[in-house]
């Protein structure tokens, strides 16, 4: 049988190496179909009321006008006075009725002929007020979610020769994600319901969307081909994934397309938690790192979850630290690609970075003479930064803070460092081989941008030792084997270990059949280059084809799992960056000019595709960095940018030069498959905050880093940095 | 969808468009346009129920009865099944929606579908044969600037008349001529890699 071990470089004949995604053509011209496009035979445009209070009560809803009007089919009440908390509403935009007609303009009408009476009642979306703690633990708008001590940080603060207080944070953002959340909902008859779903997660939303209706979760079938983004915000189900199919079912199984609108989906749809914290920190004066004390605070939507824990990544001797959340009416707080990291990566590296200023040192040398506290991933930190500081040139470049450059435009370097775990989910896999020679896969999985099909076919090929096209494979259906859903960048893990068991299997089992006709032992062969031959005798050879026409008139069929056996999968990367950026001190205008990412991701069975996560989370890095803000009216509760005109988005000229550095090769691919769709993302708010931090010489505490915030710190600190 | 027959005139200008918003509530329910005369002008007057409407869309002739306030997009993606163009904003601001009018990079959003009769409209669907791939599209597929893909096709159109008129661009001239499309996955560094390919000779090699 199979070892189950990942094939030594020089036998990797497609793993690890460059090639273009699979789908790739269908997505370059325009054939690829999303949950958006597709058109079904007879369907139904669903919209609905959206509550436009952020604490609200829905007093008494009246739909009679919108049920008269021609061409509404259905009419379906999602939160009505007797739902949840006597109607409670806790955040703008929530919806209320929904409804589906012949065309969206017709929709839209209905939803406006609606009337809904709501009692107002007491909201709170401020983002960054400190909570006082004393108050804090009687309010009912704050909560201490933790209190936490190591060693003994009073002392270690006496101890401490240099001291530094500083006050760091990050505000909500929003996913935006640019294929709306929604769906499309029918019967085909009225016991099995039939969804296309933007999702994240095709082979577990069904059986949420049965349990919400009470239909058996064999009853319903998920299919999705492609999803427009999803980022953590589309794992689970949604009020309007409910009321499609209760919409359907009213309208007599007719398909009933329901897509958020913009504004909706950025109000509602994704909402990145806040975070923020007052730090102290306090080392000796060779920088030896001693004490670490937070106070932080932060929005956990209106179930007030979530927790930071600080400091991120560094194992402080002494710390003492306090956590509360903020039960707010921003809304539901959702998983956004590597949750809560970037916040404590960004309170932590900047309260570090301004400490090492204070200590007149080099960051990077700080970190150097620390990295015993990087545990268990000192010597990964240590050979990254190394790699790091060639591509940046870090240590020749590096000034003290402030460019004493002539001139209004100032230029800095900063560094942050991360973790993730990203051990590969549960996946099931089921290839066959065919007499004739073709090779299908089918698995309940779904390909959200990563390159998952790509992954999967390089897998396989490799293994079975034919070319990429020479496999059909089938993914998007919760009716094949289920993997899980695409978060915390299991994906790959997932995918891949299924996917190696099953071919693996597949190609012993084919081995056996094989080996009489080639008189040898099917330990003795090999599949390589479409033939099936002799190792230690290359001229005893079947092509493929005839190989598999060995199996007769019976179809192979294996089934590969994640977990099982041998050790494919693993968990815990480090990655380092270094961002390089121009401040203009008169209009506040930062400009990244470069950002280095060095990254450790185990196994990387797709390098380009890797490479475009890697990339991907850098832009996006810049984007929150810079420019993202869910902004929040105070006085009425709602969200004032809700579109992308006004929620800025990084553009293709603002993120500067972008290098990748993959760990790979010994020491590294040894590990097993790791995901890496989140952990680049985590660094670069830091990096470029304290890169903006060198260049003037103070620190904006802000993300994100707006002309605004920018000329706010220096006209606090007019003595550092100058103004010209 | 029918073969009705269409309005002669093409399209209207913004101005007229204007000047008919405010007279919709008196205008005929009727098909095709009514000719008023405004401020010294004959203006045709379409709708407010809907009217015919022919588009070319990527070299076939499409038609369908439509509001005159259904825009060249929502034409597109719901009564044609031109699904390359996306709505994402609606409103002209992140450039997934773009396709090319008269060889024109436009947003399909913030047009009406009245307004792009009688001129050839060619979405990512239309630049290559079924099968086949258009050189700006194989760019992105090489480079991999693409990631969910939502919004590659408007960014292919945008790259495609970029490059049609500045094939050896400057990096601030890329930046510049492709900075009406927004990428939420963050492809940029492959779509900048895409057109350096391109402006290499790509678009002469051909094909994948």
């Amino acid at each position: 049988m199979a070892q189950y071990q990942w094939p030594e470089a020089s036998k990797r004949k497609l793993i690890g190496k460059s090639m273009n995604r699979v789908d790739g053509p269908a997505k370059a011209s325009g054939r690829a179909k999303y949950t958006y496009d597709i058109v079904r035979p007879n369907m139904l445009y669903g919209d609905s009321v959206k509550c436009p209070y952020a604490h609200a009560r829905v007093k008494s809803i009246d739909t009679s006008a919108a049920e008269k009007m021609p061409g509404v089919k259905a009419v379906h009440v999602i939160h009505g006075p007797d739902d949840g908390a006597k109607g409670e509403v806790f955040w703008a935009g929530t919806d209320i009725v929904a409804v589906a007609a012949v065309d969206e303009p017709t929709a839209r009408d209905a939803v406006r002929a609606i009337k809904v009476e709501y009692e107002q009642l007491p909201h709170l979306v401020e983002n960054d007020k400190e909570p006082n703690l004393a108050e804090a633990e009687k309010s009912e708008w704050y909560k201490v979610a933790s209190k936490e001590n190591v060693g003994d940080a009073a002392s270690a603060f006496q101890q401490s020769e240099v001291t530094h207080e500083g006050y760091y944070g990050q505000p909500v953002i929003t996913h935006c994600c640019l294929e709306t959340h929604g769906s499309i909902a029918e019967w085909p008859d009225p016991d099995h319901l039939f969804l296309h779903i933007s999702t994240q997660n095709v082979p577990g939303i069904g059986e949420q969307v049965a349990k919400a209706i009470d239909l058996p979760a064999s009853n319903v079938h998920v299919h999705q081909d492609h999803v427009g983004g999803g980022f953590g915000s589309k794992l689970g189900l949604d009020p309007w994934g409910v009321a499609a199919a209760q919409l359907s079912k009213k309208a007599g199984g007719a398909p009933v397309k329901m897509m958020l609108d913009r504004a909706t989906e950025l109000e509602t749809a994704g909402c990145r938690p806040s975070a923020y914290a007052r730090v102290k920190v306090g080392a000796k004066k060779d920088g030896t790192l001693l004490a670490w004390q937070s106070y932080s605070w932060g929005s956990g939507g209106p179930g007030g979850g979530g927790s930071l824990a600080l400091p991120y990544v560094w194992k402080v001797p002494n710390q003492q630290k306090q956590h509360v959340n903020v039960v707010n009416n921003i809304g539901p707080a959702r998983a956004w690609r590597a949750p809560n990291h970037p916040q404590m990566c960004l309170i932590t590296m900047g309260a570090l970075d301004d400490l090492a200023a204070k200590l007149n040192m080099d960051t990077f040398d700080f970190v150097k003479k620390n990295i015993d506290l990087l545990d268990p991933r000192s010597k990964v930190y240590s050979e990254e930064l190394d790699v790091a500081d060639k591509l940046m040139q870090w240590k020749s470049r590096w000034h003290p803070r402030g460019d004493k450059a002539a001139g209004p435009v100032k230029q800095g370097l900063g560094l942050a460092l991360h973790t993730w775990g990203g051990r590969g989910h549960n996946s099931k896999c089921d290839l066959s081989i065919h007499p004739d020679g073709s090779v299908e896969i089918k698995m309940g999985t779904q390909d959200i941008g990563t390159g998952t099909r790509t992954s999967i076919l390089t897998v396989a090929a490799d293994t079975l030792g034919l070319p990429i096209n020479a496999i059909n494979l089938q993914i998007g259906d919760n009716q094949y084997p289920p993997d899980s859903a695409s978060g915390g960048s299991s994906t790959i893990g997932g995918v891949s270990s299924s996917t190696f068991r099953a071919a693996s299997d597949a190609r012993d089992q084919l081995f056996a059949k094989v080996a009489p006709a080639l008189n040898a032992q099917p330990g003795d062969l090999e599949a390589i280059d479409g033939h099936v031959r002799v190792a230690s005798n290359p001229s005893r050879s079947l092509s493929w084809k005839e190989a598999c026409s060995k199996l007769g008139t019976q179809t192979l069929t294996v089934r590969g799992t994640n977990p099982g056996e041998g050790d494919l999968t693993n968990s815990g990367v480090g990655g380092v960056q270094m961002a390089d950026v121009s401040v203009d001190t008169e209009t506040g205008i930062v400009k990244v000019n470069k950002i280095v990412a060095v990254q450790d991701c185990g196994l990387v069975i797709s390098p380009k595709q890797a490479e475009s996560q890697v990339l991907g989370a850098m832009i996006m890095g810049v984007s929150y960095a810079l420019y993202e803000e869910k902004v929040m009216d105070q006085t009425t509760g709602v969200m004032l940018n809700t579109n992308m005109d006004t929620y800025r988005l990084a553009g293709l000229g603002d993120v500067g030069e972008l290098v990748v550095h993959l760990m790979t090769g010994p020491g590294y691919d040894e590990k097993g498959v790791i995901g890496i769709g989140e952990p680049p993302t985590v660094s670069p708010g830091a990096a470029i905050s304290n890169a903006v931090a060198n260049a003037i010489g103070v620190r904006v505490p802000h993300l994100p880093l707006t002309p605004e915030r920018v000329l706010e710190a220096l006209e606090k600190s007019p003595s550092e940095g100058g103004r010209a | 969808m029918s073969d009705q027959d269409v309005p002669n005139e093409s399209g209207i200008s913004r101005r007229k468009f204007l000047k008919i918003s405010a007279l919709t509530t008196s205008a005929p329910l009727v098909l095709g346009p009514t000719v008023l005369h405004v401020a010294g002008e004959d203006v045709h007057v379409f709708g407010p129920g809907k009217v015919p409407v022919a588009l070319n869309v990527n070299g076939k002739r499409l038609t369908a009865n439509l509001e005159p306030r259904v825009t060249l997009l929502d034409a597109l993606r719901e009564k044609f099944e031109v699904t390359g163009p996306k709505r994402v904003c609606d409103r002209g601001a992140c450039g997934a929606c773009t396709v090319l009018l008269d060889n024109k990079a436009v947003y399909a959003c913030s047009i009406l579908a009245i307004e792009a009769q009688q001129k050839p409209i060619i979405t990512t669907e239309g630049l290559a044969a079924q099968g086949q791939l258009h050189p700006v599209s194989a760019a992105f597929v090489d480079n991999d600037a693409q990631q969910c893909g939502f919004c590659t096709p408007g960014f292919v159109m945008a790259t495609k008349a970029f490059v049609d008129k500045h094939p050896t661009a400057t990096r601030e001239e890329i930046a510049r001529g492709l900075g009406g499309n927004f990428c939420r996955c963050g492809t940029y560094d492959g779509i900048k890699g895409a057109v350096a390919q391109l402006s290499k000779g790509g678009q002469q090699k051909g094909g994948a």
